[in-house]
């Protein structure tokens, strides 16, 4: 059991909320959920939709045929009519078109008996619940969480005289008990870095990153954070890193053109060894690009971030689960090696909600890393104390009596004053660098999916993970020896699991949201392994598994593979 | 061990204005009884920049001109630390204007000093923001064409609840004020008079000494209409003293577990208290 509905309309119209109520409806009846935003850059108006995929196991991206579809306005019938299933069914109100194919319904006038004309989406929900069979009751539970009072009213009566008005046409069997979230990929990375213990956020609002921003701001209060919207990014990166020196651990985050206002930050990071953890959630560029759509675009650019030589920490978040536990991960890593770490996410990620199970936060270990008057010698503390590992101890300012932490953008000596010679540079780039050594050690390989040792090698990094892992699964039903290397760190670049399987593959096929590749431009130069032929798309609209599998068969066709 | 502040050798030019704010503030820090480890320096990058390095105490020197960011967050994260800003014209107005408006906005616990030579001097010679108009420089050969910063009224204008003026070659003047602005209550400007005496021939020790006056006893520092009169005092007579100075509630005063709880910086770690977070998600 696989289906696919589409929910299309205006901006305004509610499109985001009726899918939640949709998507959590399903969630709640034990039934696994993958919805995905298509939105605009505006406010009001032009054309929107979100698809919600649904089954009885587990879902990892998102499709591209529908089993029905709602139409709030005339563009979802004339953009995404073709794309419904033989079978498949087109729900809207009666003065959007007279077509016989489609269901129409006086949703408007529905709307206006159940006393609220915005309610005339979710008399449509109301159908849509009834064609798969799902339980009305529990659709209830979601309109309980999300309204009061009279609206709540008007969108129980709206859902219930939709739900009344047609017959069961799809089959959904419901068998298991629902232990599931649901939730999106930046909702994720906020309650990771919760978990890890932030206590200070500080961002300027950039699509499609915000929502970290405002999850952690909902949770501030409660959780005992302070999350600050700051005036522009470079005062974000600046005033985190304030926040980690005076001694809590600190975030911020933003989309490539915010980030690019932190790289100089970024540096003062790695010569001031500043433990910091920044997020950047991808969307097309250059400059301001496609601002609400998706890209694998600033891979190399992240990982270069900052004038200089330092050691940084790059790591692709491949999914809700990866991001969650991932995150609180960047903290430990940044706290060990007082470095960046930077975790890279993108809008398709971002946007997309997933049932997972519930994240284990026993699991959660905080590494802090921090020293106390141990870290003195006779009395005096060394910032920089040229250490074997690189490291050195590190104190928080006015927490050892008599002691004072001197951190500087300058190059400097063991004391974190201002220095000119020669010798105490390399010492300082030695001890620096000494950090990334130790760093390679810590890298997790990419996950291995598919036949061992396969013929076709697929590489991909990132949210690319769920499209693939899909992708993969379709190949093999059809007996293909293919196997799939999905990066999650990806800087310092991890070479072992790329060198073992690159050299029994027989083409190796690299798949990115991006015109460049830029993945396999990192195999080639960390791994000496180049990819045989490329899928990119970098048109702001994820590819879908369907997408790979079709490229792929084709490619080992056109081959003499197969 | 840190037990009094003192200052170390310094790579200023001889005969520099910076001395005689490093002088004072290390007086200023001494006589309030404060310990090094008590107090954080931010700084940009400048010769003002640089003060870190010449006084034992806990240092921040960070980027060009995001000397504000870093301090906000500090005093955010641990209200027990004396946060201080010794930061240039350049640094502070031009560099950093953005964060300079902003951070009279935030209202953290900051005392900021600005070393203000009206020049740039680690980069030799350059117009500074508050340059005066027509003064030729290394760069603006025909002299500078653009009317200056005036950080006093701006920060008047943005709301600041202390603003001060002062002049290097005033000890005892400039010790007094630096001492109110580290004790005020909220984020308190005071922009000092520092002479560059290598790249600025125009404002001088002298300069200053045949203009500035100090402010008389019966000023009414706490009206602003007269605050905004005495920061248009430009020319023959300049004032210095405490121009406006108000009580105004701080950053931490508007979120209450860091206003009534324990520093942020001694918050507990615990991954298990924020499971409940997951019902968002059920």
């Amino acid at each position: 059991m696989d289906y696919n509905v589409l929910i299309g309309g205006a901006a305004g119209q509610g499109i985001d909320t009726l899918s939640h109520i949709f998507g959590k409806t399903l969630k709640r009846c034990g039934l696994y959920v993958f919805s995905m935003k298509d939105y605009m850059s505006r406010v009001r108006g032009g054309h929107n939709f979100i698809q919600v995929r649904f089954s009885d196991k587990p879902l990892y991206s998102h499709d591209e045929k529908f089993d029905a579809i709602i139409a709030l306005d005339s563009d979802t019938i004339n953009l995404h009519a073709k794309s419904l299933k033989a079978g498949g069914k087109l729900i809207l109100d009666r003065s959007l078109s007279d077509n016989d194919a489609y269901m129409s319904f006086d949703f408007k006038e529905i709307a206006k008996e159940c006393g609220n004309p915005r309610v005339a989406g979710t008399a449509a929900v109301g159908v849509l619940l009834k064609l798969f069979d799902i339980p009305l009751d529990i659709s209830h539970t979601v309109l309980n969480d999300e309204f009061k009072g009279d609206v709540l009213n008007a969108n129980l009566k709206a859902i219930d005289t939709g739900y009344n008005m047609v017959k069961q046409v799809f089959n959904v069997p419901l068998e298991k008990k629902d232990d599931n979230i649901y939730i999106s990929g930046n909702e994720a990375i906020a309650l990771g870095a919760i978990a890890a213990g932030v206590k200070f956020y500080c961002g300027y609002p950039m699509t499609p990153s915000t929502s970290v921003m405002t999850y952690i701001a909902k949770k501030s209060r409660d959780a005992g954070i302070v999350v600050e919207q700051v005036e522009d990014e470079i005062s974000a990166i600046n005033m985190a890193l304030g926040a980690s020196y005076a001694g809590v651990r600190a975030m911020t985050g933003s989309s490539g053109g915010g980030f690019a206002l932190m790289v100089e930050g970024i540096s003062l990071a790695g010569i001031a060894e500043i433990p910091i953890v920044i997020t950047e959630v991808q969307r097309p560029g250059p400059a301001t690009g496609f601002p609400t759509r998706t890209e694998q675009g600033d891979l190399r650019f992240i990982i270069h971030s900052g004038h200089g030589e330092f050691p940084k920490m790059v790591i692709s978040l491949r999914s809700p689960e990866d991001a969650f536990y991932q995150t609180a991960r960047a903290f430990n890593i940044a706290d060990k090696y007082q470095i960046p770490v930077i975790l890279v996410s993108d809008q398709y990620l971002a946007d997309s909600g997933v049932t997972v199970k519930p994240f284990d936060f026993t699991k959660i270990r905080i590494e802090r890393h921090i020293s106390g008057d141990e870290a003195l010698e006779n009395g005096v503390y060394k910032r920089y104390k040229l250490t074997e590992s690189g490291i050195s101890p590190r104190i928080i300012p006015g927490k050892v009596e008599g002691a004072t932490v001197l951190i500087d953008s300058d190059e400097h000596d063991e004391l974190g004053h201002i220095t000119e010679s020669q010798d105490m540079r390399v010492m300082m780039v030695n001890k620096r660098m000494k950090k990334l050594k130790l760093l390679k050690e810590e890298i997790q390989e990419p996950l291995f999916m598919g036949t061992e040792n396969p013929d076709i090698l697929i590489t991909c990094w990132g949210s690319m993970y769920g499209p693939v892992k899909e992708a993969v699964d379709m190949l093999l039903k059809d007996g293909m020896s293919v196997g799939a290397l999905s990066f999650g760190d990806i800087w310092p670049f991890p070479t072992k699991l790329i060198k073992k399987y690159g050299k029994f593959a027989k083409m190796i096929i690299d798949v990115e949201q991006n015109a460049t590749a830029q993945l396999d431009s990192l195999m080639r130069e960390n791994a000496l392994i180049k990819a045989d032929e490329h899928i990119l798309k970098y048109d702001g609209r994820m590819m879908s598994s369907k997408y790979i599998y079709d490229r792929i068969s084709e490619i080992s066709k056109a081959s003499s593979l197969y | 061990m840190n037990t009094a502040f003192e200052t170390y050798e310094t790579a200023w030019c001889p005969g520099c204005g910076n001395f005689g704010i490093l002088n004072a503030l290390k007086d200023a820090l001494n006589e309030l009884g404060l310990k090094p480890h008590q107090v954080v320096i931010a700084s940009g990058i400048g010769q003002a920049a640089k003060i870190p390095h010449y006084i034992n105490v806990n240092g921040f020197n960070g980027l060009h001109g995001r000397a504000l960011p870093p301090a906000t967050a500090i005093n955010i994260v641990n209200k027990d630390l004396k946060v201080i800003i010794d930061s240039g014209d350049g640094d502070t107005y031009g560099e950093g204007g953005n964060h300079f408006i902003h951070a009279i906005r935030r209202n953290a616990n900051i005392a900021h000093f600005v070393h203000d030579n009206q020049i740039y001097g680690l980069t030799k010679g350059q117009a500074s923001p508050t340059t005066a108009k027509g003064q030729k420089t290394s760069l603006q050969f025909d002299g500078v064409i653009l009317d200056p910063v005036k950080p006093i009224k701006l920060a008047l204008t943005m709301g600041a609840g202390f603003v001060a003026r002062s002049f290097s070659g005033n000890y005892e003047h400039l010790k007094k004020m630096m001492k109110e602005a580290i004790m005020y209550d909220g984020y308190a400007l005071l922009d000092i008079f520092q002479p560059c005496v290598t790249f600025n021939r125009v404002n001088t020790f002298k300069w200053y000494n045949d203009r500035v006056y100090e402010l008389p006893n019966d000023y009414d520092y706490t009206d602003l209409d007269n605050a905004f009169k005495v920061a248009d005092e430009w020319g023959d007579r300049i004032p210095i003293g405490i121009i406006y100075k108000v009580e105004k509630p701080m950053y931490i005063d508007n979120i209450s577990f860091l206003k009534d709880g324990p520093p942020l910086v001694d918050a507990k770690y615990d991954p298990i208290m924020a499971e409940k977070y997951l019902d968002d998600f059920r």
